[in-house]
Formats: structure tokens, sequence, C-alpha cells
């Protein structure tokens, strides 16, 4: 009975998607004129494109096998600093990416934590280099991701069934049979598709911890082709490239997830029968510790690296930390607002419209636009708009996914109330959409300020000497021999992040994934 | 109507004195913080020039000529301040750059006589390891040591294509021999100088990539001479920093003082301790100490603009063949 | 009078006919075996769903192309019926202004309908921190300031237990006399058939047949009729 005749808003999505398609498109089609038209890829793509797609897969698996037993144990037990958890768990995921490879190197590097404590063994050295060091990043910045997806699944199997089960009772074999692998079925295709497109464009992560020239990706040809050879063409054919890899990757998430509108009337939490004990809560809490120790323990190494260099810190950390203030702020606006209107849509093929920016490079759009703006203005005095802009693009995927099901939801709890009420545009707005989403769009709008306030963005492109963010200060002061300082940046920029974050989260009121 | 042509004159003089002209300077990122040589030579230059100097950061050198080939003649610099010897071909090949008729008693290690493009300083692409420790001094022991490295990649860092030119300036042929056997001590390659350096800082490798002067850099600013960089014997791979007047400057006469002001006394002094490097004219007072002790390599190695062009994209090849295997 | 006129309804193998018309002020029972097709065929005349053919018309005037909240209906869902995040006053203040932009008239209308339905002074509360027969009370209240002269309601007392439903069925009834609106009621028990409805309408076999006298219609049901009751 879902076919409903009237569809206020819906319009208003697809008008979305349009602007949207045209944000991501035009750039591309500047490139490719004024490059006079493409250069085919050399025998060097291919090898960077069969990295790309090595590593993006066994990324995309083992984030979400990992994440599998922590967000079941994350599910079904109940202990204090449970949502604590789950909030820090989210962290790494936030985190810019130079600050989150320091801390990694700190626990896993040369003389990080794991090979010293190896060394008090006889065992090791274990270096970190290669396949499996890109992996291993890619799955501390992903995992986190897989397990709030796929703790969304668990906790959106309907409590009166586990209680059913809990009745009948059912083995953890059978619960498992019975409710969660059908489940299961409809979200880990979409974890993986959804993760595998995100490490596709990984640039700096793969080439600092992946060893050599083995570990080109197509981003690394891409920034090659615009930066050293400005080959526009060959960087405009890497792009597509890469966005129809992301394409096919979002179709792919689509085709197997289902959109799902069915939720529960009123606010409650959700009570569990099933928690099986016995070596069982052994192994969750196991995975739990073991998980949280993988995820928190960089963040504690840049922590604790950043402490000794608050001394060595410039005046211009200041106008930095109030610049990247405005950006993320004003990022995080705009993007609620473009997920709003895109969610309104209701549609599925919207949603994957929503995926494509993972595609492209802050490096291509900005470039793009730069084309664009170049003969009308000078894009420096534009700096400001184009990289909340760009920032938006590059968040909207995210807070995209979180928005888009929720809303779904609303309409499919409250829709046809509002529609005899007529509850149209702007009220319907105020009285239904934003209060029953507080916690949707609280817990987006923190990504995308947390997502913007750590990304250097496209101020290679569009920066000066005036418009310095905590991003870029930070690496100044790297590649001004200032490490320590450098270092100290690093944790203001990850406090901040995560500040920014939990306020909005806060904001929202309850998070419960 | 004298009256006239009187207030007009006032009329104008004052719009002049409002309008301050601007002189618009596209350098590297770390040109422009408040501990690099940007704000010292804004000040020093604008108390002679009655101009304002805007700087306007872009990334490194590369990023830099990326931009401003964007921008066109519709570029908004006068300047371009901080491309390399490596890049001088690509930068010609645009037609951007205007010739200038700033000439100096250049104190450089190679002969300079280019018209459009002056140097400002200049450095020795090294290895840096810690002192005291017994470090090679030459491709060849480094490839047979168990010596690890960190090195820059030439595809998206300066120091990277440095290091790129120096093996092929040393060993021509025999390049991918050199970097088949390096393979086995790079323990990893990074997008730019200051993750191999930092990574090096935190004991990820032996030593790094990067300049003779930098060892000079932890005496001065921290008290530190742990540091040591090595000069190899095949000689060490040059650097020279340079800067150039946009052609389509509307600021073409101000551009030349500031290029001719760039090699002078003042702003040479500025350089060393700002930008840690060589000064392209020795200033009066000569270098800071710690620059005195820095390792001097035996023989200076440089390709010729044009030549270094034509060998990059082979050397590259050849490189990431013998890396990738 | 509501007309269906050679209504059709389908959806992949499902399928409803209705050719009938409902005279103004008539309470009807629409009963009849669960998959039959009464909620949909309420939400055709809700403006929910869409038919294939035929017409819906009201007062001679058809509604196709009307939007739910523009068609001179008021509705009452299984649940639902109320917005969890919205104190009563607000709920039942949508019903006169989507905006909510209430002049004191409107607050004092409110006001009179919360008192109508015996939750006089309860404006303040969230609906969790009502009772189920309360809520459906509010909800009946929003019906009352929504005012409009047809009123669709789809079991929402289905939860309620039988004493409680009797008590929402009068009160329905009593503001259904007070207000002369036409009534459209599904129902699963011929007892509250029974209870407040004049006529029965009866959806079996992909039919709605048009409604007849109640009394009459269960003292002698029509074999359609009798084999639902049993």
């Amino acid at each position: 009975m879902a076919q409903r005749p009237v569809a206020i808003g819906r319009s208003l999505g697809y008008l979305a998607a349009a602007l949207l398609l045209t944000l991501l498109g035009v750039p591309l089609l500047a490139i490719f004129l004024r490059a006079g038209g493409g250069v085919l890829p050399g025998p060097s793509d291919w090898a960077a494109l069969r990295f790309t797609l090595t590593q993006a897969s066994l990324s995309a698996l083992f984030s979400v096998f990992l994440a599998l037993p922590v967000a079941r144990a994350l599910a079904r037990r109940r202990f204090p600093g449970r949502r604590m958890m789950v909030a820090l768990t989210g962290a790494p995921f936030i985190l810019p990416v130079v600050v989150a490879v320091m801390g990694l190197l700190a626990i896993f590097g040369a003389h990080g934590l794991l090979n010293t404590l190896a060394a008090q063994v006889g065992l090791g050295p274990w270096r970190i280099y290669g396949l499996h060091g890109v992996v291993l990043a890619h799955v501390f910045f992903n995992m986190p991701l897989a397990v709030r997806m796929i703790l969304q699944g668990w906790q959106g199997i309907p409590s009166e069934r586990f209680r059913l089960a809990a009745q009948l009772d059912l083995s953890p074999g059978g619960v498992f049979r019975l409710l969660e692998w059908p489940m299961l079925r409809q979200v880990v295709p979409g974890a993986l598709a959804a993760i595998f497109a995100i490490c596709l464009a990984s640039f700096a992560v793969a080439l600092i911890l992946g060893g050599g020239p083995r570990a080109t990706t197509v981003e690394l040809g891409i920034y090659q082709a615009f930066m050293f050879d400005f080959d526009l063409g060959r960087a405009a054919v890497l792009a597509l490239m890469q966005t129809a890899l992301v394409a096919a990757a979002a179709i792919l998430a689509l085709l197997v997830t289902r959109m799902d509108g069915s939720g529960t009337g009123l606010d409650r939490a959700l009570p569990r029968w099933d928690s099986p004990g016995g070596w069982r809560r052994l192994a969750d809490v196991l995975g739990l510790i073991a998980a949280g120790a993988f995820l928190v323990g960089p963040l504690v190494a840049v922590a604790l690296a950043g402490l000794s260099g608050f001394g060595d810190l410039p005046p211009g950390l200041w106008p930095a930390i109030a610049n990247s203030l405005i950006v993320s702020l004003l990022s995080a606006l705009t993007t609620v607002i473009v997920a709003l209107a895109l969610s309104a849509a209701q549609s599925r093929v919207v949603q994957g419209i929503g995926l494509l920016p993972l595609a492209l490079s802050p490096l291509v759009l900005g470039t793009g636009y730069f084309l664009i703006l170049n003969p009308v203005i000078v894009p420096g005095r534009l700096a400001l708009p184009v990289t909340v802009l760009v920032n938006t693009l590059m968040a909207l995927p995210f807070s995209l996914r979180v928005l888009a099901p929720a809303y779904v939801r609303v309409e499919a709890d409250f829709g046809r109330l509002a529609d005899t009420l007529a509850l149209r545009g702007l009220a319907r707005l105020r009285w239904l959409l934003l209060p029953r989403l507080r916690a949707p769009i609280g817990f987006a709008a923190g990504l995308a300020a947390a997502l913007s306030m750590g990304d250097l963005g496209v101020i290679t492109l569009f920066g000066s000497a005036d418009r310095q963010t905590l991003p870029l200060l930070m690496f100044r002061l790297m590649g001004a021999y200032r490490t320590e300082a450098a270092a100290s940046c690093g944790l203001i920029l990850m406090a901040l992040s995560f500040g920014i974050f939990w306020l909005f989260d806060q904001g929202g009121g309850k998070s419960n994934a | 109507m004298k009256h006239l042509g009187f207030v007009a004159g006032c009329l104008l003089a004052t719009q002049a004195a409002a309008q301050t002209p601007v002189l618009n300077v596209y350098t590297y990122d770390s040109f422009v913080p408040e501990w690099g040589p940007g704000p010292a030579i804004e000040k020093a230059f604008e108390t002679k020039c009655g101009c304002d100097v805007v700087f306007t950061a872009a990334g490194d050198g590369a990023a830099l000529l990326s931009r401003i080939r964007l921008e066109g003649e519709r570029t908004e610099a006068d300047v371009v301040l901080g491309l390399d010897t490596s890049l001088i071909a690509q930068a010609r090949a645009t037609g951007l750059f205007a010739e200038t008729d700033v000439d100096a008693a250049y104190d450089l290690p190679v002969a300079w006589s280019d018209k459009t493009f002056v140097p400002y300083d200049w450095g020795y692409f090294a290895f840096v390891g810690n002192a005291g420790e017994d470090h090679p001094t030459s491709f060849r022991a480094l490839a047979d040591s168990d010596t690890t490295i960190v090195i820059e990649d030439p595809r998206s860092s300066t120091p990277g294509l440095g290091l790129l030119m120096w093996v092929k300036a040393a060993y021509g042929d025999e390049a991918p021999e050199i970097w088949e056997a390096l393979a086995d001590n790079i323990v990893t390659v990074t997008p730019g100088w200051s993750e191999a350096y930092g990574m090096f800082l935190d004991g990820e490798a032996d030593m790094v990539l990067s300049y003779t002067t930098s060892p000079a850099y932890h005496v001065i600013a921290e008290d530190d001479s742990s540091k040591q960089a090595v000069a190899f014997d095949e000689g060490n791979y040059t650097q020279i920093e340079v800067a150039a007047k946009v052609a389509s400057s509307d600021q073409s006469e101000l551009a030349d003082r500031f290029l001719a002001f760039l090699v002078e006394e003042t702003a040479q002094g500025i350089l060393p301790t700002t930008n840690w490097m060589y000064p392209a004219v020795m200033p009066a007072g000569g270098l800071p100490e710690a620059f005195e002790q820095i390792v001097a390599p035996g023989k200076a190695l440089l390709m010729a603009p044009d030549q270094a062009e034509a060998a990059r994209s082979g050397a590259l090849e050849e490189w990431r063949n013998a890396l990738s295997q | 009078m509501l007309e269906l006129r050679a209504v059709d309804i389908r959806q992949d193998d499902f399928r409803l006919r209705a050719d009938l018309a409902v005279a103004t002020g008539r309470k009807v029972a629409v009963i009849g075996p669960s998959g039959a097709g009464k909620s949909t065929l309420l939400s055709t005349i809700a403006g929910f769903f869409r038919q294939t053919s035929g017409q819906v018309v009201w007062q001679g005037r058809p509604l196709d192309g009307v939007a739910p909240g523009k068609r001179p209906i008021s509705m009452l869902f299984q649940d639902g019926n109320l917005f969890p995040h919205l104190d009563i006053a607000r709920n039942i203040g949508l019903g006169i202004a989507p905006s909510l932009r209430l002049s004191e008239q409107d607050r004092a209308r409110v006001e009179d309908a919360l008192q109508r339905v015996g939750l006089g002074g309860m404006g303040g509360r969230t609906p969790a921190a009502l009772s189920g027969g309360q809520q459906s009370r509010a909800a009946l209240a929003r019906i009352l300031v929504q005012n409009r002269p047809l009123l669709l309601l789809d079991e929402p007392f289905a939860a309620l237990g039988p004493a409680l439903r009797a008590e929402m069925l009068d009160l329905v009834s009593d503001l259904v006399d007070e207000t002369g609106v036409t009534l459209l009621m599904v129902s699963h028990d011929p007892a509250d058939a029974r209870r407040i409805a004049q006529d029965i309408m009866l959806v079996d076999d992909g039919h709605a047949y048009p409604p007849a006298e109640a009394g009459q219609m269960l003292a002698d049901p029509p074999e359609a009729l009798r084999r639902y009751l049993g």
C-alpha cells in the first residue's frame, strides 16, 4: 500500500539530486574541455587500478568481518559505558588522515608499542609497510562505520521477535539462523560496498603505509597528473574511471540494501532477552576489549605525542582555530540542508547519487571549479564558499546515509497522519520532520562538521596566506621541522573534531547507533 | 580651466595615495607562515617600495606551477617565487614568465645566466641520519647495507623528484640497477617531505631524504646536534630555488624591483634561518655558525633544466619498475 | 452524499470494486473478512491510494487529484494518530492550522475539544504520558476541531479492551450526532456495528456492497454476510 498519489517534497528531492549531479559533473566537464579531450590510461594506470581494487576489496572485507562480532556484542550486551564505547568507536572515522597515521605508527610502527612489546618476548620486528599496512589503516578508519551500520541492522530487528525467540527458548544458533542471518544478508553487502567505495579514493594512507610504488592508487595518478605533469586530460580520464568504480559500488550497495521504512511508534529502548552467558559472554567481552584497544590505542598515542608541544605553538593558532570552526559549522549546515532535501525524494536512486561524491577527490572538484570560476572572478576570492561547497560534497554521502533511512521511517510512521492534517512545506518540516529527525540530524551534522574540520580540502588551490585553517597550520608546522608543535596541533584538531561532533550529537538527543 | 586641472590633479593624487600598488606574489606553502621567510621579507620590501606585498600560498613548488598554468594569463600574480631547477623547463614552456634585468654575483655551485628565473637560495639533497652512527656514503654502499631509508615520491613531491634526478645524474643508464638494489632499504615512500621527515624523527627508518641543511635547523632552533647529513661519494644533487616575473603582470616594474630585492643583502640574510637553505648571494655577515658545520659534498650534481625535463618521464618509469617488483 | 462511482482498485492480485453511495449524515460500519480490502477502501476515499478507474465523489464534487489534507475528510488509523514529539494541545491544534499559529480563539477551541472528550487541562501532556484510552480521546478531540464533514475510522480502537472500546464508540456516536458528520467505520465485530451504526457496508469477494440498514442486515444477513458472521 505504499503507493501514494501525493508526493509533497519529493520534487524537492529530485531537484536537489539534479543540482548535485550538476555540481559533480560540471567540474569534470570543465577539466575535459580545458584538456581538449581525454588521454587514454597507460599501463601504469592499469596497475594502479588493480592495486586500488585489491586494497579496497580487502579493506572492505576485513572491516566488515571484524565489525561483525563487535556489533553483535554491542547489540546484545548492556553494560555501563556502552554508549560511550559506541561513540568512541566512531572516533577514527572523523580523524584527519595524517593525524591518524601518526597514531597508527605509534602503535604499529618500527618503534611502536607493538614492536616494543614483541621485542620483550624476543619476537618481531614486525613491519607495517605494505598491502597489509594499507589494509590495517583502512580497517582502523572504516571498521567503526561497519560496526555502526551492522549495529543499526541489529537494533532494527523488532524486539518482539527477540521476545518470541526467548519464549521459544531458541538456541543462539537458532536466533542467528532465524533472526540475525536474514538481517545480515541485507546489511552486510551494503556495508561492504560502502567501505569499498570509501577506500577506492585513498591516497595518503596507501602511499605512506604501502611501502612504495607497488601501492599506487588511482588517486595518486590523479594528483600526479594535475600537479606534476599538468596533464589535465589524463587526470580527467582517471577521475572518470574512479567515478565509474564508485558508481558501480553504489549501485551494488543499493541493489542489495532495502530502504527500510518499518519502525515503531513511540520512543522506547529495546530490551533483549537472549544474551547468552558462558563462553559466549567471555568472547563478547574479549572482542569488545580488543576492538576498543585497536581503535582507541592510536588516539591515545596521538594525545600523548601532542602534550609536549603546546608551548611551541605559534600565535597563528587562534585565527586558524576560528577559520576551521567557521568552515566546519558552515559545512555542517549546508550538508544537513542538502541531505534533508535529497532525503525528501525517498528514492534509492537519489540515495545512490548521494554516494557519488565519494568518487571525486577534492582535487578534481577544486580544479574543476577553479577552471569554471577563473574566467569570471579570481578564484582565491571565493576560497571560503568553494571550501564549504567541497566539504559539503565530501560529507554528504555519510550524512545522507544517516538521514535518508530515518526520513523514510518518519514518513512511513507519520506521513499519512501529516497528510490528513494538510501538513506540508515548512509546517511539515517544523512540526514533523525536524522534531522526529533530531537525533539523526544531530549525528549527521556532527559527522559533517568533524569531517570538514580535519580536511585539508581545496585550500591548496584556493588558499591564501591569511586564510590558514588548523589542518593547514599543522601541515605547515610539519613542513618546518616543528614536529612537536605539529603533534600538539594534531591533538587540538582531534579534540576539536570530537568536541564538535559530540556537541551536535548531544544536541540531537540520544543517538543509539 | 586652470583651476579645474588643479582640482583634478589633486583628486588623482589622493586616489593614487589611497590605492597603494599591490604586488601579488604566489609562493609555496612553507614560505608564508609567521616563522617562514615571507613575513620578514614582506616587511623589509614594503618599507622600501611604498607598496603592499600580498603572498598567496599554493602547496609546494609543483602545485604552484600548476596553479599558474590553470590561471593562465588571467592570473593576478606578479611574481612567482618557489620553483626549482626541476620545474624550470616546464615553467619556461608555458610562456607565462617574462625576462628581467636582475643580476647579482651569485654564490651558486653552478654558473647562472638565466634571464627569466632569478635564483634566491639553494641547497643539497642529502640523506640525514642520527649523528654518531656509521652511515653509508654512496648509493652503492647504502644498497649493500642494512640501513633503512624513507624517501619521498617523485610523482608528488619536489625532493622525491630531486632524488630521482640525483640517481639519474650520478648513474645514467645504471640508474635502474641502483634503484633495484635500494628497494630493500626503502621502508616506504611518502607523498611529501613532511611525512617522511616526521617518520624519520619517530624512528621509522635510519635515514631520510632531506637536505644537508637539515641538521642546522636542529642546532639553531632546538640546540640539538644529534642529526647528521651525509655527503655521498657520487656527489649530492643540487636544488636551486628560483623566482620569476609573470609576463601578464600589471606591476612589471615593481616585480623587477622585488626580484632585485630578493637577491640583495637584507633578503639573503633572512633566508638561511627561515627557509633553511643557502643564500644565493653570500651576505656580508656570512652564515650562522651552525651552517659552517654543515657537511659539504665533494661534488655538486645538477642537470640543466632542459636535460632534466627530457630525462624525467624515463627516469620515473625506471624508478617505478625497479621498485614495483 | 459520498459516491463511489464504478470505483475499481487494483494492486497486484488484489482487486476491489465499489459502485455505491452513502447518504450524508449516516453512520456506516464497514465489515468483512480480513484481507477483503476494508482499509484499502478507506485509504482510497481518503486519498492515500489511487483507484485504477472510477471516481470518488463528495456532494457532487469529484475528489480525484485532491490531496488527502485538502479533502473534506478526517481520519483515524489503527495506530500512529498522534505525534509523540508534540504535546496533546499541539496535536489537536494541528487540526486547526498546520502552521500551529493559533489565535486566542483557536486555543479556546482546543481546550473546549479537550473538555468535550474528558481530557480538560491535560493539553500540556505528551502522548506517552497518556493511557491508551486517553490517547484515543485526544485523537477524537482533534477530529472535533478539524470539523470535516466525513469521518473515516480504520479500527482506531482495536487495541483497547471491550469496555473501553464500547466507551469510545459511544463517544464517537455522540460526537457524530452532535456534528452531523457522515461516518465510515471499519469493524470486525458485529456488536460494534450494532452499537452505533445505522448501516452496514459489506466488503467481500472483491466487492464493496452498497450499505443497507443495519438491523435488517443482521437480522436477515445476505449470503456473503452470513458466511462472514459464521
